[in-house]
């Protein structure tokens, strides 16, 4: 069994079914890419385990626990953390003090009303959000104003923010999207340099079949709302029915 | 210092010394100078400055930092005077349990009023605040000031009575409100050669309450807790995806600067033992939010700055008159003299508004962060200045 298991799960949007029957098992340690062309259903899928959506049918577990009506907040706390398309980050804060929250979010809860303590005080948290800027190669920038930062920095930053929660699996929405191909190939970089120091498994959410062949282990293709395939990358290249989906049925 | 750093440390020593040395600051101009009427150095006024900082340091640990624009905070003062009056009005005349339960009584209304409208974001947030607050304002004037039962006197506004009990009162007492004896109207004038200065008990217990106030504000701002408010500001989404609830924070955020706004409104009553309800108002919960962007919303020193400087308007303005007018531009022919009068009549005495408004205007567009980033880009040309003379000068850049 793995990780992460969605069950039969399917959501519709008035007269829409974005997703129907989606059966999908992400294995311990692994690195599962979900592809699929433009409205297949890939960010409502992400949407409805990271609890921004509730689906209307089936079931989602992670380690065993439902997710389902579980805020967004309760299921970070369970370890599940999120890249997004566009990175969001704290952009009125410095880079410091945005991965220090997450440090926080960690060790403290949901809430406490720590409202007397000075933030660089905490001595153990610091030291831990600076080494995660050592991995990320950002510790010369942690002064800085986080919206200044180029995309690509952000993306680092979006990254260590998550990465500093340890968190067990990693869900990317598109972490290449809209970047240049150098860019692209320092996240993959990153990204794979994270899968062999840490024990963590990852989803992506991927357009870019270069990122998604340097990275995964296992490929689901989606197309309009069901599973098409679950392959590994090697067999997905050729395959008959993935062809369909993205170029239609006339042969290329 | 206390566990500030260097910049907040001079930041709150300024504070201090501008609090307790407001009566010589505020009274430069001898008594009998024409300039005299610019002097602001009187008790009244002076506890009016440091009682409407106190409220706008409280709505800035909200506005500032969360960016939750609350319109309905005057129902905070309004609360805490009420609560303040009825301690005077059953208890004892002392400041001190009036001003306590002011705050709790505060507390527990911005809790209730917190807990719904925090369910919104936004514009409906400020809605929802301006709502409850008018709700407020209506059951204060009309409602709960039916003879059967009397919670808040209606239009008159809620006074002490002769007759009233007052339980813990002795007659060796001053018949006002008081600090252990201590009247709060006691003034004791100092003059000085042709200047005179006023200090008086009620503005000094205003004072040292600003300041303690001032000082918790600058350690929830520098806390953990206030990071978090300012996530809340910056990206809801990335919070929750952290792992955090924001609701939580928010409420706290919304209760405390309601407890300061109760504190405000109780010190209101301890000044002068009256509550009425047109301090619930509407009008009363914009001038705050006017103060706090005023002076500069979310830097610690820019409310009280606001609230200074929108009171001073309010009272100094508000009283010049055409006669004045005329006596300055004396020196001109007739017919010139009552043109610039005549042009000038309108943003003067009842037309302060209208000064207010332009001022306010400018301070927007011109200096988005407020009079605090005034003082900034100030601070940062005369640096310059400076260093272009001798280039060996320390250019670190600001924060």
């Amino acid at each position: 069994m793995g990780i992460l298991e969605i069950k039969n799960v399917g959501k519709r949007f008035g007269g829409l079914q974005a997703l129907s029957d989606v059966n999908l098992s992400v294995q311990e340690n692994s690195v599962h890419a979900i592809i699929g062309p433009n409205g297949a259903g890939k960010s409502t899928l992400l949407n409805c385990l990271v609890g921004k959506l509730i689906p209307d049918t089936g079931s989602v577990t992670f380690q065993g626990q439902s997710l389902l009506g579980r805020h967004p907040h309760e299921i970070n706390q369970m370890g599940v953390a999120r890249v997004f398309q566009t990175p969001e980050i704290f952009g009125d804060l410095d880079v410091m003090e945005n991965v220090m929250i997450p440090c926080f979010a960690r060790r403290d809860g949901s809430f406490r009303m720590h409202a007397f303590e000075t933030v660089m005080n905490e001595k153990e948290l610091v030291e831990k959000a600076e080494q995660i800027l050592i991995d990320v190669n950002m510790i010369d920038k942690r002064h800085m104003h986080s919206a200044s930062l180029s995309r690509g920095d952000k993306r680092r930053l979006e990254m260590a923010m998550c990465l500093v929660q340890e968190p067990k699996l990693l869900l990317l929405d598109e972490p290449t999207a809209g970047m240049a191909r150098a860019d692209t190939n320092n996240t993959i970089d990153l990204l794979k340099e994270i899968k062999e120091k840490r024990d963590i498994t990852m989803a992506i959410i991927e357009h870019d079949m270069h990122v998604v062949f340097s990275l995964a282990e296992r490929i689901t293709v989606l197309a309009q709302g069901t599973p098409l395939v679950e392959e590994t990358p090697e067999n997905i290249k050729g395959h008959p029915k993935v062809r369909e989906a993205y170029l239609g049925e006339a042969q290329v | 210092m206390m566990g500030l750093n260097k910049k907040d440390t001079s930041l709150f020593v300024v504070v201090i010394v501008l609090a307790l040395l407001a009566p010589f600051f505020l009274n430069p101009f001898p008594t009998d100078s024409s300039m005299a009427q610019f002097n602001a150095g009187y008790p009244d006024l002076m506890q009016r400055f440091v009682i409407f900082g106190i409220f706008a340091v409280g709505f800035n640990i909200l506005f500032g930092l969360t960016g939750y624009l609350s319109f309905g905070h005057a129902a905070f003062l309004g609360v805490g005077s009420y609560a303040a009056v009825w301690i005077f009005k059953l208890l004892t005349y002392n400041v001190l349990p009036a001003i306590m339960l002011s705050v709790i009584m505060a507390g527990i209304f911005a809790l209730l009023i917190g807990y719904v409208s925090l369910r919104r974001s936004g514009i409906y947030f400020s809605i929802l605040t301006l709502a409850f607050a008018q709700m407020s304002f209506a059951l204060a004037y009309s409602v709960l000031s039916n003879p059967k039962f009397n919670l808040t006197n209606g239009e008159t506004g809620l006074q002490v009575y002769a007759n009233d009990p007052q339980w813990l009162h002795r007659d060796s007492l001053p018949d006002l409100p008081h600090l252990f004896g201590l009247s709060m109207r006691s003034t004791y004038e100092m003059t000085v050669g042709g200047w005179s200065f006023s200090f008086n008990t009620g503005y000094y217990l205003c004072a040292v309450i600003l300041i303690l106030t001032f000082y918790l504000s600058i350690r929830l701002f520098r806390s953990p807790f206030g990071m978090m408010l300012r996530a809340v500001k910056s990206n809801q989404q990335r919070m929750n995806y952290t792992g955090l609830n924001s609701r939580p924070y928010t409420l706290a955020a919304f209760v405390i600067s309601g407890m300061y706004a109760g504190l405000a409104g109780g010190l209101l009553a301890a000044m002068d033992p009256l509550a009425g309800a047109e301090r619930m108002q509407w009008t009363a919960s914009g001038e705050v939010v006017l103060m706090t962007i005023l002076g500069g919303a979310g830097t610690l020193i820019g409310p009280i700055l606001g609230a200074g400087f929108i009171k001073y308007f309010e009272n100094i303005f508000s009283k010049i008159n055409d006669n004045i007018l005329h006596q300055w531009f004396a020196f001109m022919p007739d017919g010139i003299e009552d043109f610039i009068v005549a042009v000038i009549h309108p943003f003067i005495g009842k037309g302060w508004h209208l000064t207010l408004g332009l001022m306010f205007m400018m301070v927007v567009i011109f200096l988005p962060g407020g009079l605090v980033e005034g003082g900034q880009r100030l601070a940062r040309l005369l640096r310059r200045k400076k260093s272009d003379e001798s280039p060996s000068a320390d250019t670190k850049p600001a924060e």
